[in-house]
């Protein structure tokens, strides 16, 4: 076996075609510095920020949405087709299902969206794990918000009520 | 009688264990180091040693044995072997330390010590990694002094509190046990890393610094303190106990406080 041939640790060449990979080196990866520019832009300090406060006031929409649903009245034994049908008739509920949908979605995305970050290894792997996640929030996004407005307990189809006790005579 | 006669009359009675040289505990250690060597092979390999060594003895200690007397070609980075140079960090017991700061009797000695080079940054042999991507992210930062002023015919003066604002950072010795401890910094090595975080920090919060701004905008990259995750790693990793993670948190303060 030949000899490999080594570059001098200090000669700052490191792009001249020699692999100094350091494989089975302990750490996995050999980082080359490839720090292309300056990124412009806040776009890194606003997600930080928007998981701080968005996380606060998910603490509160989270638990006044398991208290109400969970403990008030008659509690969990209350919970029924009809129940989120009351619900979802208040313009009140149906904000407050909005925000805590957007932001625990966006919570969670960009979550995801970090680890994705720190953990794949191979800018093909992250591109396309990243295309999957922000189609995923997407249409969860997209879904949840039709349905909360657009919500009918009632439905009529072809001049036939569709079951439903709670629902008033035609 | 005579017996009691020939003991010097100067004797001092001194406690068991006071200077009774050749009294300190030895006992046989076995480090095991991974070697790596590019000329020979591509791969690594752990490789067993045995010493006896001494209750006063380092890491560094019987690595130097080890290279002294039973394998030469152990190949490592020490200079002043005191833990002010941060030549020697590696990771021992899978932790990030200074070999020179690290006792053996601190360590368990009943099972092998293991020795390898620091996460995340290229192997050259054994135990040196190559530090230049440490150094570019370090130089990144514009780690002097920048003053817009003219330049003072005195030292420039700082009152004590001022100085006391910085001091912390102050400390650091460049021997990237926390940026090869930062699990961030492992997964593509482009995060700048505590350690040139640190040693920005040391001068956006020097009154006589004049470009913290600047300093403040290239760490709000998306490599940047952005990416940290506050896993406190680099804390628990730097030899010299700076409180990395609180820095990283203030430099991050800092950016926030400038942009709203």
């Amino acid at each position: 076996m030949s000899a490999t041939q080594i570059q001098s640790p200090r000669s700052g060449q490191n792009s001249s075609g020699q692999d100094r990979s350091g494989k089975g080196s302990g750490g996995k990866i050999a980082p080359q510095y490839r720090r292309s520019g300056s990124s412009r832009g806040n776009f890194e300090m606003l997600a930080w920020l928007f998981m701080r406060l968005s996380g606060v006031v998910l603490v509160v929409l989270i638990f006044g949405h398991l208290t109400v649903n969970l403990l008030v009245g008659e509690g969990i034994h209350a919970i029924d087709f009809g129940f989120v049908a009351g619900k979802w008739a208040d313009p009140f509920w149906q904000v407050w299902d909005l925000a805590m949908l957007w932001l625990a979605m966006l919570h969670g995305t960009n979550g995801v969206r970090t680890i994705i970050n720190d953990y794949a290894e191979r800018d093909a792997t992250r591109l396309w794990l990243k295309i999957v996640l922000y189609a995923a929030a997407a249409a969860i996004v997209i879904l949840g918000t039709l349905v909360i407005f657009t919500f009918n307990p009632c439905p009529v189809v072809d001049g036939v009520q569709l079951p439903g006790g709670f629902c008033p005579a035609p | 009688m005579t017996a009691e006669l020939a003991e010097p009359a100067s004797k001092i009675e001194l406690p068991a264990g006071v200077g009774g040289g050749g009294e300190i505990p030895s006992f046989d250690v076995t480090l095991r180091v991974r070697r790596y060597n590019p000329e020979v092979s591509d791969e690594s390999t752990w490789d067993d040693f045995h010493v006896t060594m001494y209750g006063t003895d380092r890491v560094l200690d019987a690595l130097h044995k080890v290279k002294w007397e039973q394998d030469g070609s152990v190949s490592f980075r020490r200079s002043c072997a005191h833990g002010v140079c941060g030549s020697d960090a590696m990771r021992i017991n899978g932790r990030n330390r200074l070999a020179c700061k690290t006792l053996l009797k601190d360590l368990d000695t009943t099972k092998p010590i293991t020795v390898e080079p620091i996460k995340g940054l290229p192997v050259e042999k054994d135990l040196i990694v190559d530090m230049e991507p440490f150094f570019q992210s370090f130089r990144e930062v514009m780690p002097f002094l920048i003053n817009k002023g003219h330049e003072p015919t005195k030292e420039r003066l700082q009152s004590a509190e001022d100085r006391e604002r910085f001091d912390d950072t102050t400390k650091c010795i460049l021997c990237a046990a926390c940026t090869s401890s930062c699990p961030v910094f492992w997964t593509d090595g482009q995060y700048f890393g505590p350690a040139a975080i640190v040693n920005a920090h040391r001068f956006i919060f020097d009154s006589r610094d004049d470009a913290g701004d600047m300093r403040l905008e290239i760490l709000n990259d998306k490599e940047g303190v952005w990416r940290c995750r506050t896993t406190f790693n680099c804390t628990e990793a730097c030899p010299r106990g700076i409180q990395v993670t609180q820095a990283i948190a203030e430099v991050k303060q800092a950016i926030l406080a400038r942009k709203i």
